[in-house]
């Protein structure tokens, strides 16, 4: 065996806080060989970032830290910033998830780049700036000598992080620290990201530590994978060993609460009880103990050490020999037949444009911002839509229209049969009764200063509701969402993200409303938690007989809650139908893009699908291209002989039904084309 | 979804425990005065208030002298056991003066305070959640009255009030003192009202003012609370300038204000002028900024100060 680029030996990082010693990182060992991509998966406070940090000498100065990291058989522990910056940079170099923090915002990207080969290279700024635009070239980013001129904030999220990695690979690195690279971007562009990821380790033959909370990511692109909980490791191995063999409870559970594109049949999500523990005065025994269906009096005493399961496959769970998995799939939920209902929400024609304007004093307008336009859908009752998109497709838009109940610019929104251009303030407050909202980050929509029991009265108040009335109900409501009465006098701040997006659907639900906006309600979520809240709305929706806008970027959630599904791209939905048609055979090419470029958290069928990667980035709204707007990222317009490429330039395509009732897309050489 | 560590409120989060139930379920008023009451430093400077009212009406009745009384026996005489904080220039008692001076400066500071930041909150509040028409008025009128030196004004109007009640003082000081305020909670407004719990409120059809008074207030109630305290000073200092017009408190009447003013000059050589007032004033403000602390911590759920682990 080779000696390993990296080798963490029994890590600890602790830091003093308000309430006594947080100890972030406990015992942590791993090993990076060149070449290897080794991916560390764990929710947000299981250590995984804070360990990476520690390698590049990166915490800050109150942290202890103890053990050992050897760096190509050199200790950096201990060492200097001086004598560590002589590392960092050159010989390893770190990816961060925000792209644009980690550039400087009034230097040209070239620069940047050929900054970093200057700093620690001897090669002439001439030569360096050459070697930027090569390295630009080599991470995609088109027409690399004219783009090494732009400012960083001339370009998207995607192409940032490409920079990023050019700069990252631009020393010749022996290893790769990347964390969470791709989770600030969209599916279609972390694919891309990846795809460079994987170029920029062929090319420096690095080795790659991989810090994710995703864990199809990881299916797709790590070698071995090791997965973290309450700042140790608690299970590691190959792949296959991890995603086919988990031995760890926690893993398993992991595993099992993933909603998955994969999976046609809806099954119940698995959702792992409780919260991740704190780790200030963390007790003796297996910190997952208080979560684990399999847990013994053993788990509370003692923890377990990381125990060999076979071959490279390491697990710490007293427990590690129970082969059979614990209850996992434990019921299918049913879908709704969507046939009959009346129609709750018709969209019909909807067009929301911005002016752009320029100037401070005349301010004429220069261009439009198309961020909706002319979209129809409907919603039935006791029926879920899906409305996927990537960033900036105008589906929040969509929503903002909906929810502001005034009429728009163009186009008629119908809610519960009335048209909302034809409401006075009574009838509007009325039916906001009926029409209620979950936003995304359950942080920024609770008023953090108003205790539970007031946000959850907050909307009764607003319709008048008596007082006798209320105190009745928010403890209901509180039950009703999974939590406990007695929470309503905390303030949001006490509650960890899972339940503050409870309390956020509890207000929602105040007022018995007929329909539900949820906008990403559980993006901002972690795993494990996600699939609490997935199954409450499931659960919830069935109960109250309640019909969901779901909007969501996420493609694998909305196949697991939606009855049918809309794809929207450059503020037209270019495919909608039910959700099983969309997902088997996708007809429009930028579904078919989208749903290959999901992970699936399965290595052996992440390796063997098909991928369709787009090319480029989403035109800007303020500029769409003629004919279909799809057009200048189309895999299957690229393809076609030129006489038939003019159609698609000159002539929007229609939306029309092909396939399945109810199943329409919009491209004029729509064909149904599986890529699960 | 990584938790950075340069972030405290990341280490926050990774040792703060989940929810424990707490039995009894209370709406903000009452959470609110009980992490108020738990506040010792806020409690001591409410009684301090209220001692300095007590004093400024009680007080006189400890002294035989009148504050426009004056001793023909001793001019400029140092604190002794006749005149407890000695005598002015002209034989009055600097004790009876100072008690006389606060009872007006005390009641003028604390209307003043809350008056002129309740102005600028309402007015910064509606111009920046209502935008529009509304916001290029009421922005119009900041801009002018800032404009405007407010001294003049007073002088023009001053011929129509002389001789009213001093409550008038207390209109005018704190008409002139909003403006400034008002434009940073415009400011704050406009970034608050983009913020997903007023849209959320918005959408379960609370009305706009009841957005304002209960998420949009509350969320800068630290600035609006410093402010106040920061006005009771300086609007128990700028009376005395609103004196030169004919306003405010006219000889041989007193206030702190004019007793500072006139103490000043001499404030080395006859420090008893000066020393008695000045310290009262600065008692005042500080004990009106322990009450803004705690009532400020109170508000602030997110304050370690002030919640169960600080009491035993
Ligand atoms: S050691 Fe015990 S509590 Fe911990 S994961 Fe294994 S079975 Fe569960
Ligand atoms: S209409 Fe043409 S460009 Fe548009 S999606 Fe279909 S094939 Fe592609």
């Amino acid at each position: 065996m080779t000696e390993p680029v990296l080798a963490v030996t029994d890590l600890t990082v602790s830091f003093p806080t308000d309430h006594g010693l947080l100890t972030a990182v406990r015992g942590l060992n791993y090993q990076v060989s060149a070449g290897e991509v080794l991916g560390i998966v764990g929710e947000s406070g299981s250590g995984k970032s804070v360990s990476s940090m520690a390698v590049m000498g990166l915490l800050p100065p109150q942290a202890t830290i103890t053990g050992s990291i050897r760096f190509q058989g050199r200790e950096l522990l201990g060492r200097s910033d001086v004598e560590l910056s002589q590392i960092r940079g050159r010989r390893i170099s770190m990816i961060f998830q925000d792209p644009l923090s980690a550039l400087t915002p009034v230097y040209t990207v070239g620069d940047q780049v050929a900054e970093a080969l200057l700093v620690h290279g001897t090669l002439s700024r001439q030569a360096a700036g050459a070697r930027a635009v090569e390295l630009l070239n080599v991470v995609g980013i088109p027409d690399a000598a004219r783009r090494a001129q732009a400012f960083p904030h001339e370009f998207s999220g995607g192409m940032r992080q490409r920079v990023v990695i050019a700069m990252a690979i631009a020393n010749d690195p022996d290893l790769i620290i990347a964390d969470e690279p791709t989770t600030a971007l969209d599916v279609t562009v972390q694919a891309q990201v990846l795809q460079v990821l994987a170029t920029a380790r062929e090319i420096t033959g690095a080795g790659i530590v991989l810090i994710t909370h995703d864990l199809g990511v990881v299916a797709g692109f790590a070698d071995r994978v090791q997965v973290m909980y309450a700042g140790r490791t608690v299970e590691t191995g190959g792949v296959d060993d991890i995603f086919y063999h988990p031995r760890m409870p926690y893993t398993r559970g992991l595993l099992a609460s993933i909603p998955r594109v994969d999976t046609a049949q809806r099954r119940t999500l698995v959702p792992i009880g409780g919260q991740p523990p704190s780790l200030v005065g963390l007790g003796p025994g297996c910190p997952f103990a208080p979560r684990c269906p399999l847990v013994i009096d053993q788990c509370r005493s003692t923890e377990p050490d990381l125990a060999p399961v076979s071959g490279t496959h390491q697990c710490a769970c007293h427990r590690a020999a129970v082969e059979a998995a614990p209850p996992l799939v434990s019921g299918v939920a049913s879908y709704n037949s969507v046939s009959h209902s009346r129609v709750l929400l018709r969209v019909e024609h909807l067009v929301r444009h911005y002016p752009v304007r320029k100037g401070t004093i005349l301010r004429r307008q220069v261009g439009t911002v198309r961020a909706v336009d002319d979209i129809s859908f409907e919603l039935r009752e006791q029926e879920t839509l899906g409305l996927v998109g990537e960033s900036g497709c105008g589906k929040t838009s969509t929503l903002m229209e909906i929810l502001n109940l005034t009429a728009p610019a163009q186009g008629r929104i119908e809610v519960l049969g009335t048209d909302v251009s034809a409401l006075d303030r009574r009838r509007r407050m009325q039916l906001r009764r009926d029409l209620q909202v979950v936003f995304q980050d359950p942080i920024a929509s609770l008023d953090p200063r108003l205790p539970v029991f007031d946000l959850l009265a907050e909307p009764l108040r607003a319709h008048g509701v008596p007082g006798a009335e209320i105190r009745r109900r928010v403890p209901e409501l509180l039950k009703l969402v999974g939590l406990s009465p007695e929470h309503a006098s905390r303030y949001p701040a006490e509650f960890s993200g899972g339940q503050r997006q409870r309390i956020g659907i509890g207000r929602a639900l105040a007022l018995e409303p007929k329909l539900l906006v949820l906008d990403e309600p559980v993006s901002a979520l972690d795993v494990s938690i996600q699939a609490g809240v997935l199954n409450l709305l499931d659960e919830l929706r069935v109960r109250l007989g309640l019909a969901l806008l779901f909007v969501a970027h996420d493609l694998a959630v909305v196949r697991h809650i939606a009855d049918r599904v809309a794809v929207m791209y450059l503020g037209k939905i270019v495919e909608i139908g039910p959700v099983d048609a969309v997902y088997t055979a996708p007809q429009h090419p930028y579904t078919q893009a989208l749903i290959s470029a999901i992970p699936i958290p399965d290595p052996a069928k992440e390796s063997a699908r098909e991928r369709i990667l787009l090319t480029g980035d989403l035109p800007s709204p303020a500029d769409v291209p003629s004919g279909c707007r799809f057009r200048t990222r189309c895999f299957r317009y690229a393809a076609l002989p030129p006489g038939l490429r003019s159609r698609c330039e000159q002539e929007e395509p229609a939306r029309q039904q092909r396939g399945e009732p109810e199943h329409e897309s919009a491209c004029h050489y729509a064909a149904a084309h599986a890529v699960l | 979804m990584s938790a950075s560590i340069t972030n405290p409120h990341s280490i926050a989060a990774l040792s703060g425990s989940p929810v424990q139930p707490l039995i009894g379920r209370s709406s903000r008023g009452r959470l609110v005065l009980r992490r108020f009451l738990r506040h010792r430093l806020s409690l001591i400077g409410l009684m301090c208030v209220m001692l300095l009212y007590a004093l400024a009406f009680l007080g006189p009745l400890l002294t035989p002298w009148g504050y426009a009384e004056q001793d023909p026996t001793a001019y400029l005489a140092p604190p002794s056991a006749q005149h407890w904080f000695g005598t002015t220039q002209i034989g009055e008692d600097v004790f009876a003066q100072t008690l006389r001076g606060l009872q007006k400066s005390l009641t003028i500071g604390l209307l003043v305070g809350v008056i002129s930041t309740g102005i600028a909150a309402v007015v910064g509040t509606a111009a920046g959640y209502f935008g529009g028409w509304v916001d290029r008025i009421l922005m119009w009128v900041v801009d002018l009255l800032l404009v405007i030196p407010s001294f003049l004004i007073i002088a023009i109007l001053s011929p129509a009030f002389r001789g009213t009640t001093w409550l008038i003082l207390v209109v005018l000081l704190a008409a002139f003192s909003w403006m400034i305020t008002a434009r940073i909670v415009r400011g704050l407004t406009l970034s608050l009202r983009e913020r997903e719990f007023v849209l959320a409120a918005r959408f379960m059809g609370v009305p706009p003012w009841r957005i304002i008074a209960r998420h949009i207030v509350p969320n800068m109630a630290s600035l609006l609370i410093i402010d106040a305290t920061i006005t009771v000073g300086t609007a128990i200092l700028t009376e005395t300038g609103l004196s030169f017009f004919g306003f405010g408190v006219q000889p041989p009447d007193v206030s702190l204000g004019t007793l500072i003013a006139s103490g000043t000059n001499s404030a080395l050589t006859f420090p008893w002028l000066f020393l008695f007032s000045g310290g009262l004033l600065a008692l005042t403000v500080l004990s009106v900024n322990f009450v803004g602390d705690g009532l400020r911590d109170a508000l602030d759920p997110t304050s370690t100060r002030g919640s169960r682990r600080r009491v035993r």
